[in-house]
C-alpha cells in the first residue's frame, strides 16, 4: 500500500484552517527542546509571575497605606505576603535566571544547544507545574478558614508554626510540595547550565575567554547544587513530620524549631546570592557595551565571582543573631557576612573603572545599570549594618531589614533584569523596543523605588516590625508609609509602561538588525532572532570580544589580551 | 593569552558532558545527605522515650554486599570498554544481585524493627532521624536499580555495544556514589551513633 501513488483529483489546499495552525503552534510550543522556546517560555513565565506578584505586594501596600485599615483581612494578609515572597524567588528570580541563561549561555559561548535538550524541557515544565500547584492552593488548599486557602507561614516557614496543630489543612503542604517539584526543575537546569558551559564550547573559546554573563551562571549554577538541595531535604523532613507523624521539629518531642531555621537558612541566605550573581553578569555585559570599552579586571571578576559564592556558603546565621547563639557563633557570622563586602567591593570597583573615560551612551539598558550600582552599594552597605550582631538585635524583624533586602532583589537583581530586557530584546524578537516608553519606564521605577524602599528604612528606624497586618495611628508611621504605598503604585504604573512597551513593540517596533549595539559577543553575530541552528558554522574564537576582532582586524584583541 | 593562538587545525578537548553532569548531580546530592545526616547527628540522644539506637544490629553482610558491588561494576566498565559484551552483562547482574541483597537485608531489618522492637517513624525521633536517612539510601538504592536494570534489558536485546561505554561508566559514577554515601551512613547511624 505504502508505497503505491495515488493521483488526487483536483488541486489540494495544504494550508491548514486557523485553528490547525493555532493547534500547531502551541503544539509546536509544548513540545520544544530549543534552548531559545524554552528560555522565552521560562522568561514570558516569570514576567506572568512578576505581574501576580506585584498585584500581591500593591494588595499588602494598599493594606499599609492608613492604619487601622480592612483592605485585607489579617489572615488573607499573612498569605498575600507569604505568596509575595515565596513568588518573586522561585517563581519571578529563579525562572528569570535560567530563562536568560537558557537563552544565551549557548549562544555566547557559540554552541548549538544546551547540553540536554530534553531535561531542558523537563526542568521547565517541573518549574512551571510547580508554579502551578502554588498557586492551585489559592482555590484547592482547605484551610483553617474554609474554601482555599494559600500557604500562610511566610516564606521562611519557622517551625512550629508549620506543625500540623498551628497549620492545620493543606496550604503548607501545597507550599512544601510546589518547592520540592521547582526544585527538582531547578536542580536540572544547573546541571545542564554547567555541563553546557563545560563540555559544549566553540573551538577557541578557553575558559577564560567566556563571557562573563556565562561566568556568573556557571557560578550561579554550581551554587544552585549546594543551595537548592538542603532546602528540598528540609522540605522533605517538613512533610515526614507532617504526614508521618514524624518528629524533627516536634519540640514536645525533643525536636528543634532552630534546626528548622539553620536548614532554611543554609538555603535561603546562599539563594539570594544565586539570584545576585547573574544579575551581576548581566551588568558586566551591559556596562563594557554601553561605554565602548573592554570589562576592567576581567580575571579579578571571575576570582570575585567565585569567591561570593565560597563566602555565601558560610553567613547563613546572620538571619539568627536574635535567637540567642554563642558569642563565638555570633562574632564568626558577622565577620563571614562583612566579608562578602571585599569580592563585591572588587566587582564594584570593576564596574566603575569600567565606565571610567569611557564614551557612555545612557540607552535604556545602561540607565538601569547604572542605577543597579549606586543601589547595590547602598545595599551593601545597609548588608554590613545589620552583620553586626548588636545592631541586628535592635533592627531584626524591622522594616530596616525589608528595605535591605528589597535594595538588592529590587533595586539590584530587577534593575539589572529590566536593563538585560532592554539589551536581548531585539536579539529575542528581532525588534528594538522603545527607547521613549523606555526611559519613561526606568525614571518613573527609579523615582517609585527610592520613594519606597528610602523611607521604608526610616519606619523600620522607627520600630515598624515585619509582616504585620496593620499598625496604631499613634506610633508616627502614618505619613511614612503613605509614601511607600505611593512609591509602590509609580513602580505599578512603571511595570505596566514595559508591559505595554513589550506588546507594542513586538508587533511595530523597528527592526533590529544583527547587531543594533555595537556589542562584542558571539550571540550579536547571528540574525535577530537566531535560526533554530543558531551558527551556520561553528565559530572560532581567539579573544573575550570575538566580534570585536571581525570588526576591527587591523586591531583585534588577541593581540594585547594575556 | 595572545602567544597561545587557537587555529582549526588545533585539538580542542573539552570535558564529557555526561560525567560534568553526573559529577554536578552528586554535588547536589551529597547536600541533600548532608543535611539529613547533620539532622542524624544532632538529634542523636535527644529522644525522649521509646527505643534507643542500642536495638541496632551493625549490618555487616549487607554492608560487604554493597561495597563489593562496586568492584564488580568496576570490573563491567573493564568489560565494556574492551568490547567482551557477555563479560559485561555477568559482571553487571552481578552488580545487580548484589545490590537487591542488601535492599532484602534492608527490609528485613526494618520489619524486625518494627514487629519486634516497635520502631516506627512515629516512635520517637530515633525513628525519625533513622528511616528517613537509611531510607533516603535505600531510595537511592532503588532508583540505581532500576537504571541498573534498564542497561540490563538492553544488554539482553543486544542493543549494548562497545560505543556506550562512556554512557554506562557516567551511570556508574552514580553507583559508586550510592555505594560511597553507604559508608558515612553506615559510620555515622552504625558506629558513631550506637
Amino acid at each position: 500500500m505504502a508505497d503505491q501513488t495515488y493521483p488526487i483529483p483536483g488541486t489540494l489546499d495544504t494550508t491548514p484552517s486557523r485553528g490547525a495552525a493555532l493547534l500547531e503552534w502551541v503544539h509546536s510550543w509544548v513540545v520544544t527542546v530549543d534552548h531559545k522556546k524554552l528560555g522565552i517560555l521560562y522568561i514570558a513565565y516569570a514576567l506572568v509571575f512578576l505581574l501576580v506578584a506585584g498585584v500581591e505586594a500593591m494588595a499588602i501596600r494598599i493594606q499599609l497605606a492608613i492604619p487601622h485599615n480592612h483592605f485585607l483581612s489579617a489572615e488573607l494578609y499573612n498569605e498575600f505576603f507569604t505568596m509575595h515572597g515565596t513568588t518573586m524567588v522561585f517563581l519571578v528570580g529563579m525562572t528569570l535566571i535560567f530563562g536568560f541563561g537558557n537563552y544565551f549561555v549557548p549562544l555566547m559561548i557559540g554552541a548549538r544547544d544546551m547540553a540536554f535538550p530534553r531535561l531542558n524541557a523537563f526542568s521547565f515544565w517541573m518549574s512551571a507545574f510547580g508554579g502551578l500547584l502554588l498557586y492551585f492552593s489559592f482555590i484547592g488548599g482547605f484551610g483553617l478558614y474554609g474554601m482555599g486557602s494559600a500557604p500562610d507561614v511566610s516564606w521562611w516557614a519557622y517551625a512550629p508554626l508549620t506543625a500540623k496543630a498551628f497549620s492545620p489543612g493543606h496550604n503548607t503542604d501545597y507550599w512544601a510540595l510546589a518547592l520540592i517539584v521547582m526544585g527538582f526543575g531547578t536542580l536540572g537546569a544547573a546541571i545542564n547550565t554547567l555541563a553546557t558551559a563545560f563540555s559544549m564550547r566553540c573551538r577557541g573559546m578557553t575558559l577564560l575567554r567566556m563571557p562573563l554573563f556565562v561566568w556568573l551562571m556557571v557560578v550561579a549554577s554550581a551554587d544552585t547544587l549546594i543551595v537548592i538541595t538542603p532546602l528540598t531535604a528540609a522540605q522533605v523532613m517538613l512533610i515526614i513530620d507532617r504526614y508521618l507523624g514524624g518528629h524533627f521539629f516536634d519540640t514536645q518531642a525533643g525536636g528543634s524549631a532552630t534546626v528548622w531555621m539553620h536548614f532554611f537558612w543554609i538555603f535561603g541566605h546562599p539563594e539570594v546570592y544565586v539570584l545576585i550573581l547573574p544579575a551581576f553578569g548581566i551588568a558586566s555585559e551591559v556596562i563594557p557595551v554601553f561605554s565602548r570599552k573592554a570589562i576592567f579586571g576581567y580575571p579579578a571578576m571571575v576570582a570575585a565571582s567565585v569567591g561570593i559564592a565560597f563566602v555565601s556558603l558560610s553567613v547563613w546565621a546572620h538571619h539568627m543573631f536574635t535567637i540567642g547563639m554563642t558569642s563565638v557563633s555570633n562574632a564568626f557570622f558577622a565577620l563571614s557576612t562583612m566579608m562578602v563586602g571585599i569580592p563585591t567591593g572588587i566587582k564594584i570597583f570593576n564596574w566603575v573603572a569600567t565606565m571610567w573615560g569611557g564614551k557612555i551612551r545612557f540607552a535604556t539598558p545602561m540607565l538601569f545599570c547604572t542605577a543597579f550600582l549606586f543601589q547595590f552599594l547602598c545595599a551593601g552597605l545597609t548588608g554590613i549594618m545589620l552583620a553586626v550582631a548588636p545592631w541586628d538585635w535592635q533592627l531584626h524583624n524591622s522594616y530596616f531589614v525589608i528595605a535591605h533586602f528589597h535594595y538588592t532583589l529590587t533595586g539590584s537583581f530587577v534593575f539589572c533584569f529590566f536593563a538585560a530586557i532592554y539589551y536581548w530584546y531585539p536579539k529575542i524578537t528581532g525588534r528594538m523596543l522603545s527607547e521613549t516608553l523606555g526611559k519613561w519606564h526606568f525614571w518613573l521605577f527609579f523615582i517609585g523605588f527610592h520613594m519606597t524602599f528610602d523611607t521604608m528604612h526610616f519606619v523600620g528606624f522607627l520600630g515598624m516590625p515585619r509582616s504585620s497586618y496593620t499598625y496604631e495611628p499613634d506610633r508616627g508611621w502614618t505619613t511614612l508609609n503613605m509614601i511607600i504605598s505611593a512609591g509602590g503604585l509609580i513602580q505599578a504604573v512603571a511595570v505596566l509602561i514595559l508591559v505595554w512597551n513589550i506588546i507594542d513593540s513586538f508587533l511595530h517596533g523597528p527592526l533590529a538588525g544583527n547587531d543594533p549595539w555595537d556589542a562584542w559577543t558571539l550571540e550579536w553575530s547571528t540574525p535577530s532572532p537566531p535560526p533554530p541552528y543558531n551558527f551556520e558554522t561553528e565559530p572560532v574564537v581567539r579573544s573575550r570580544r570575538p566580534l570585536w576582532d571581525i570588526k576591527h582586524p587591523n586591531d583585534p584583541d588577541w593581540k594585547y589580551e594575556r | 593569552m595572545s602567544t597561545i593562538p587557537i587555529f582549526a587545525d588545533e585539538s580542542w578537548r573539552l570535558p564529557s558532558r555526561g560525567r560534568v553532569a553526573m559529577f554536578s548531580l552528586i554535588i547536589g546530592e551529597s547536600a541533600i545527605f548532608t543535611i539529613f545526616v547533620v539532622a542524624y547527628i544532632y538529634y542523636i540522644g535527644r529522644s525522649v522515650t521509646g527505643p534507643t539506637p542500642q536495638i541496632l544490629d551493625v549490618p555487616w553482610f549487607n554492608t560487604v554486599c554493597l561495597l563489593s558491588s562496586s568492584i564488580a561494576i568496576v570490573f563491567a566498565e573493564r568489560a565494556i570498554e574492551h568490547g567482551r559484551i557477555r563479560a559485561f552483562a555477568a559482571w553487571w547482574a552481578l552488580t545487580m544481585l548484589l545490590g537487591i541483597v542488601f535492599l532484602a537485608g534492608t527490609a528485613i531489618e526494618w520489619k524486625r524493627l518494627i514487629y519486634t522492637n516497635g520502631l516506627t517513624i512515629r516512635t520517637n525521633l530515633f525513628g525519625t532521624t533513622f528511616y528517613s536517612l537509611v531510607g533516603l539510601h535505600a531510595t537511592h538504592v532503588v532508583v540505581g536499580l532500576l537504571m541498573l536494570s534498564l542497561v540490563m534489558i538492553f544488554t539482553l536485546l543486544g542493543r549494548v555495544e562497545q560505543r556506550h561505554t562512556q554512557r554506562i561508566q557516567v551511570l556508574s559514577l552514580y553507583w559508586h556514589f550510592v555505594d560511597a554515601v553507604w559508608v558515612v551512613v553506615f559510620t555515622v547511624v552504625y558506629m558513631m551513633g550506637k
